[in-house]
């Protein structure tokens, strides 16, 4: 009895000690960013918010992407849960609206909400509710370093549709340059291929009728044909050696020291690879070169078409005001504009785009801009459950181990058990 | 390591040495008296930290369940059907079989070797000993990241050995046909240090006058090692030989820095399979199912081992 008395003045003495702490209101934020520069940047945002609220502070917390994934469940169902998460919305945004782990942050935003890229705030909507902000958008495509390309007498703005690019693997290999580097290990940016393809056979349509379950779902034409068309691209060996070894950062440190000609990567890499390669210098703007996903023979998507990411943060259940408030000053015209500026966003802060100085920067926001159906990345859009199965399949198939009929099949008997 | 022994101890496998006085046998009363003081917080223990997440574990099973807030989609049985329909999980199931094989056939008679080898006070051999041990000592993630290095196929130390014999060096843990073999031989490398230091012991405690005695009789040394020695190990051995089967059934953390099970499953083993797919995917019910499904063959294996092998002990 002695013992368990002590304990409860344990208890009571830390609940004491705990309210005299939360005085100040620290806000936790987690983020997955690798790049230190840009890291930097928030750091500096985070001091000024901090200089302008007295009693509030901004802490950041990092993990690495994959383990980030992973752990997500379980952080949010913690107590000591961060107030302010990275997310790339889609199917795991909505899984975690319906668990009721997030705040409902409409009021909060309103008015303010007018000035973001209304695409990219829908991202982060559901059922006419704000869940999140938007931060950043990005494109899909391949960079490609200018030096390779002309020393295989390749020509990147030359191509234009799925056959240019077999055939531009093959005069690479032929020249005794590395076509693709890949992080293979980490398996999504394989499925970037097969997203891709099934982007630009079937378009929008293709896919929501898959997921309406229409025209065999996912395991019909569109998408045994993505598949298939990987395969021929996959047939021709064209990445690294050991390319199911790579992890994504291992892969995008190659493709900055410059061992490879291309890479399918997000418009974000463009400047990873700099921080990333092991100079730390990587490849710079006169060495880099961008073209668009080639597009496919009959294919019904438009050329304009853009796979891509829509990223943003949210906040968690229960989280301080303040949260919400430091949210909306990063993304704010003014952080938008530095960052833009700085190269590291397309930002979704209208008027923000002013602040992009860099001609591939200008050169993403447009094709953006241009776009009408943006999709966003198939293995975020649904759900871990059925995103993880598209990221297995597009390395099995990467990795020859599966036929492209059956890796469709696959995706769709994991969408039909989830859901 | 510390946790399996202690789990082995709970079921009973490992005694603790008895005192003189538990050999004539206690009384009743004693028994009685032992019973009402030691077994309450036991009992506590097992079922707070044993029973409990075991039966959740089963009962999250019967679920369709994210992970998130309280499971409500009950599908019974089907998440085992789900589970069993996987080629991945078989893929695993056969991977942890290898490893179980790899151990019994290559590390621990490696280990034995080294002991018999080892286990005189010279000076060399405490140097070598400690030697043999270190691996064991690391961590296994820190294992697992120092070989994912030495195995790069790029800067690795196994692609400079390669290149000096003007080969292109492989890259052994991003290819189907060779990722396996990887892992067992870092799972050999890091645990024969363990056995041998087990077997060791067990030589060093060895009744010397029965060696003595077979040397006196005009036995050779391999007559005194094969007819003598080994069979005085053998309560060590099987001690040795269950550790290693129920290590290599949990084998977790080797993997997953050295691979993650890849590339395309062919190397998970149950466990890192569970993670991919319970965890990474949020389907718990999913992963709950294939955690009970190991548990049962490890328990299977634990009782059944205990009954024919170790009997008399």
């Amino acid at each position: 009895m002695r013992l368990l008395g002590k304990l409860g003045l344990a208890a009571v003495a830390c609940l004491l000690w705990a309210n005299v702490a939360s005085a100040d209101i620290t806000v936790k934020w987690l983020h997955i960013e690798v790049n230190p520069a840009q890291v930097k940047i928030w750091d500096e945002v985070a001091r000024a918010y901090e200089a302008a609220h007295p009693g509030v502070k901004i802490e950041m917390q990092f993990l690495e992407n994959e383990a980030y994934k992973a752990k997500l469940p379980t952080i949010l169902q913690s107590k000591d849960r961060p107030n302010i998460i990275y997310s790339w919305a889609g199917g795991v945004l909505k899984t975690q609206i319906e668990a009721g782990v997030l705040d409902d942050i409409t009021d909060q935003v309103k008015g303010y909400s007018d000035s973001l890229t209304p695409a990219a705030l829908a991202a982060f909507t559901s059922n006419g509710k704000v869940y999140g902000l938007p931060t950043a958008l990005s494109q899909v495509g391949f960079l490609c370093n200018k030096e390779l390309m002309a020393k295989a007498k390749v020509d990147p703005a030359a191509i234009k549709t799925w056959d240019d690019l077999l055939a531009a693997v093959k005069t690479l290999k032929g020249a005794g340059v590395t076509p693709i580097v890949v992080g293979g290990a980490d398996k999504w940016p394989l499925h970037f291929y097969w997203t891709h393809l099934a982007v630009r056979i079937g378009g929008k349509a293709a896919f929501d009728a898959a997921l309406r379950g229409e025209n065999g779902g996912f395991a019909g034409e569109t998408f045994q044909k993505s598949g298939e068309l990987f395969k021929q691209l996959v047939d021709l060996q064209p990445f690294q050696n050991g390319f199911l070894g790579f992890k994504n950062p291992q892969a995008v440190g190659y493709f900055g020291d410059g061992k490879a000609a291309m890479t399918l990567a997000i418009s974000t890499v463009y400047h990873l690879q700099r921080a990333l390669a092991a100079d730390k210098v990587g490849l710079g703007d006169d060495k880099i070169c961008w073209f668009d996903f080639p597009v496919v023979a009959g294919g019904k998507g438009a050329p304009t078409d853009t796979l891509g990411g829509i990223t943003g943060w949210l906040v968690t259940k229960g989280s301080p005001k303040e949260a919400v408030d430091f949210l909306k000053y990063f993304v704010s015209k003014e952080v938008q504009t530095r960052l833009a500026a700085a190269n590291f966003i397309i930002p979704v802060v209208q008027g923000a785009d002013a602040g992009l100085n860099n001609s591939f920067m200008k050169l993403i926001a447009a094709n953006l801009a241009k776009s009408n159906y943006h999709q966003n990345f198939y293995d975020q859009s649904l759900g871990p459950s059925v995103g993880r199965v598209v990221n297995d399949v597009s390395a099995e198939i990467a990795g020859g181990s599966m036929a492209p009929q059956d890796a469709a099949k696959a995706i769709e008997a994991a969408w039909k058990q989830g859901n | 390591m510390q946790r399996r022994i202690a789990s082995a101890w709970a079921m009973g496998v490992v005694k603790p040495t008895s005192s003189p006085r538990a050999v004539r046998g206690p009384t009743w009363d004693g028994r009685f008296t032992v019973l009402i003081l030691f077994l309450p917080p036991a009992l506590l223990l097992f079922t707070l930290f044993v029973v409990l997440p075991i039966g959740e574990a089963a009962w999250y099973s019967a679920f369709n369940w994210n992970g998130f807030g309280k499971p409500t989609n009950w599908i019974g049985l089907d998440n085992y059907r789900f589970v069993l329909e996987t080629r991945a999980f078989w893929l695993a199931l056969r991977n942890n079989g290898l490893i179980i094989a790899v151990s019994l056939a290559v590390q621990l008679p490696l280990a034995l070797t080294l002991a018999l080898m080892l286990a005189e006070r010279f000076r060399e051999a405490v140097a070598l000993r400690m030697l043999f041990f270190m691996p064991y000592i690391l961590a296994e993630i820190a294992t697992g990241l120092i070989f994912s290095f030495v195995y790069d196929g790029d800067y690795g130390l196994v692609a400079s050995i390669w290149r000096t014999f003007g080969a292109e060096p492989p890259h052994l843990l991003a290819s189907t046909d060779t990722a396996m073999l990887a892992v067992l031989i870092v799972v050999v490398w890091k645990y024969f240090g363990f056995h041998m230091m087990l077997f060791i012991a067990a030589l060093q405690s060895l009744d010397k006058s029965l060696v003595e005695a077979a040397r006196i009789d005009g036995a050779t040394r391999t007559q005194t090692l094969r007819h003598v020695v080994v069979p005085l190990l053998y309560p060590t051995i099987r001690l040795s030989v269950f550790f290693a089967i129920i290590g290599s059934l949990q084998l977790f953390d080797l993997v997953m820095p050295l691979t993650r099970g890849g590339p395309a499953d062919s190397s998970n083993t149950m466990v890192s399979f569970l993670y991919n797919n319970g965890i990474s995917r949020m389907r718990v019910g999913y992963g709950s199912a294939i955690g009970v499904i190991l548990f049962a063959i490890c328990v299977t294996f634990a009782f059944t081992y205990k009954r024919w092998f170790m009997r008399d002990e």
